[in-house]
């Protein structure tokens, strides 16, 4: 039975919207926990402790997203842990936010220069000291724009969870498709949608860039 | 936990996984080709001196930024059959990602070109240096060498990419994982097995460009 | 007892032997200009004293404190011997005031008012009173190192090292810090500089170490050693540097 778009389906999608951010958040926050544990394992004067976060990196950043959700999607379930696709693809996407976010924060605590380091040392700064006081204050201004720009990213990856069935934006533009047949407008409404949410995510993070692109 | 792993049986099935490591890598060098075309374009089109130009050039930069793979992808094979342009998955799935790419290149082309400063251009023609000389070892060279890592860590982003045109049918890797599930029912063996391949590629790619970058700029600038 | 004594040190960067044997003693109150060319181990042997630099063998001891002994506590040395760096290296997201009391207040416990009290002190003393909420990429690189100095002296320290200081600022900004290092100097405080301001050193210090390769090459009075260099080495050095 077909038939016409309506605009009981746009408030369908609106409604679906949420889900799509709410799965970002979930992954951002899921996400930044873990990638903080990332970048410190990734930055302790530890080999071993590199040599780990580096291999977990490489395997999150080497294999696809989508397979990754499915690994998880089938895999959780063998655990014993009975998931919905809601429960996957928050983890799955916190586990790849977290390899990114991870990268970003450690390149943004390394590019704060060694003389910094030296600076409170010659002041007579306890090593906590010079760590909370010198370089995070420094190295977080330096991270908060390239952490919105990924957000970016995690906003369109949250699409890959319509194909473990999680009703977000995406999947359900496919549902009103196949009631009304009408694709190029559901996907061009949808596509509308997530340009909305994703380019005002850009247009912050360009604009936090230039502000603390300057060292202060 | 009592189930019984049994990764061997996506032991013969092998042939469908081989074939569908092939499709993957056509796929992606084919858009990565048509992908780099589109971005010199868009590239080109962002320094135009005509300001229609520009702005296209930039609304479709962003436009394919900030929104998903996925819902192109739907477009181009859902969406533009309903004007009259029936697409095969094969060709929709090339299609997609080499619009996909374009945006991507075209921002890393663009650095590229703005990497060379004038003052470089005016120094080897005062050098003696024809433009053609002063074109390719003072423009091209350069250029090239600035853009490569973003260029071979876009393409392996893209083979990994590839894995979502699986959705529209497209029987590459990651598809092929869905019919061997379909017929073993060995859902997390299959993925897990078909994820981590992914990997191997990834790693492979990854050595074999940044020898070629050691072998082409690195060892020629110690000459 | 000197306030610095330094005794057989050696320090080399992996297979680089950058200090081959160094023995000096600073007594309180000596100002000392420390010249030689680059990579004579100048920058390497305060940086040492100082604690930032581990040394392979030897002996430092620093206002009572042994730097080389196992476990000793290099953040209660340098809270003692202050150092000014070449490259400034004020903290970028703090203003003029907040750089000058973060150590006060951190090390020193001091309240956040006595802390800001001896702040603006110290600016001011500097000359640069209507900076104080300046943040340092407003300052030019000269008023930059003013707040350096006024950073470190603030820790009232027992010692002041001085690292190349001027070597990165613009020529006509360098005398706006050479003149606060000679108020600093007048007040009585040890010092130690290494420095390529061979008239600073003559009219100023006390005394004047010429480095050469890993050693120490020539020690003795500022003025005569400036004047009458006893060896070929310091020699060709003044020679070069002075024309």
């Amino acid at each position: 039975m077909i038939r016409e778009f309506s605009l009981n389906d746009l408030v369908f999608l609106l409604e679906a919207l949420r889900w799509t951010v709410l799965l970002a958040l979930v992954a951002a926050v899921g996400g930044g926990l873990l990638g903080l544990l990332v970048a410190i394992l990734r930055t302790l004067a530890f080999r071993p402790a590199n040599w780990l976060a580096l291999s977990y990196i490489n395997l999150v950043q080497g294999t696809p997203l989508l397979g990754q959700l499915f690994v998880f999607f089938f895999g959780l379930p063998l655990l014993g842990v009975n998931v919905d696709a809601w429960v996957a693809a928050s983890i799955s996407l916190s586990i790849y936010a977290s390899a990114f976010l991870g990268e970003i924060w450690r390149g943004s605590l390394q590019s704060v220069s060694s003389r910094q380091w030296e600076a409170g040392a010659s002041l007579g700064l306890t090593y906590m000291q010079r760590l909370t006081h010198v370089i995070l204050p420094q190295a977080i201004r330096i991270s908060i724009a390239p952490t919105v720009g990924f957000l970016v990213q995690l906003v369109k990856n949250t699409s890959l969870a319509a194909l473990i069935g999680f009703v977000e934006l995406t999947r359900a533009s496919q549902i009103i498709t196949a009631a009304t047949f009408a694709p190029l407008t559901v996907y061009g409404i949808a596509a509308v949608l997530y340009f909305v949410v994703c380019f005002s995510l850009s247009q912050l993070s360009q604009r936090l860039e230039r502000k603390y692109h300057a060292p202060r | 936990m009592n189930y019984n792993f049994k990764f061997s049986a996506l032991w013969p099935y092998m042939p469908e996984i081989l074939s569908g490591v092939i499709l993957t890598l056509q796929l992606a060098s084919v858009a990565m080709l048509f992908g780099l075309a589109i971005g010199l374009a868009v590239a080109i089109g962002r320094v135009s001196s005509r300001p229609a130009i520009r702005m296209a050039a930039r609304v479709y930069v962003e436009a394919i930024r900030n929104t998903p793979l996925l819902v192109q992808l739907f477009i181009v094979f859902f969406g533009l059959p309903s004007l009259g342009l029936r697409l095969g998955a094969n060709t929709a799935a090339v299609i997609a990602l080499s619009i996909n790419l374009g945006a991507y290149s075209a921002e890393i082309l663009r650095a590229g070109f703005e990497s060379v400063r004038v003052g470089q251009v005016e120094a080897g023609r005062s050098l003696g240096l024809t433009a053609a000389q002063t074109f390719r070892h003072v423009v091209l060279f350069p250029a090239i060498k600035a853009i490569y890592p973003a260029l071979a860590s876009q393409f392996v982003l893209l083979m990994l990419t590839t894995s979502v045109v699986s959705s529209i049918g497209v029987t590459e890797l990651f598809g092929q994982a869905a019919f061997i599930d379909s017929r073993t029912y060995r859902s997390f063996e299959v993925y897990t097995l078909i994820t981590l391949s992914y990997l191997v590629f990834t790693l492979g790619f990854r050595a074999l460009f940044s020898a070629i970058y050691w072998a082409v700029f690195v060892r020629r600038s110690h000459r | 007892m000197p306030l610095v004594d330094l005794a057989d040190v050696h320090k080399s960067f992996g297979a680089v032997p950058v200090l081959k044997g160094i023995s000096l003693t600073l007594e309180k109150g000596e100002i000392v200009a420390v010249i030689g060319r680059s990579g004579s181990g100048k920058s390497t042997m305060l940086r040492c004293i100082n604690g930032l630099e581990l040394v392979q063998s030897g002996r430092i001891v620093v206002d009572g404190i042994e730097l080389t002994a196992p476990g000793a506590d290099l953040n209660a040395l340098r809270a003692r011997a202050g150092m000014v760096f070449q490259s400034y290296n004020l903290f970028p997201h703090l203003s003029v005031e907040r750089n000058v009391m973060l150590a006060l207040k951190l090390v020193r416990k001091m309240s956040t008012e006595d802390a800001r009290s001896l702040a603006h002190a110290m600016v001011a003393k500097v000359g640069l009173a209507d900076k104080l909420s300046a943040f340092p990429d407003e300052l030019s690189g000269g008023q930059q190192q003013r707040v350096a100095i006024a950073r470190s002296l603030a820790m009232q320290p027992t010692l002041m090292l001085f690292d190349e200081i001027t070597s990165a600022l613009d020529p006509e900004l360098v005398g706006e810090v050479l003149r606060v290092l000679e108020s600093v100097a007048e007040e009585g405080m040890t010092m130690m500089l290494v420095t390529h301001e061979m008239n600073f050193a003559r009219n100023v210090a006390d005394r004047v170490i010429f480095m050469h390769e890993g050693r120490i090459h020539e020690d003795g009075p500022a003025r005569e050693t400036l004047s009458a260099p006893r060896t070929d080495e310091l020699k060709s050095f003044l020679s070069a540097v002075l024309h």
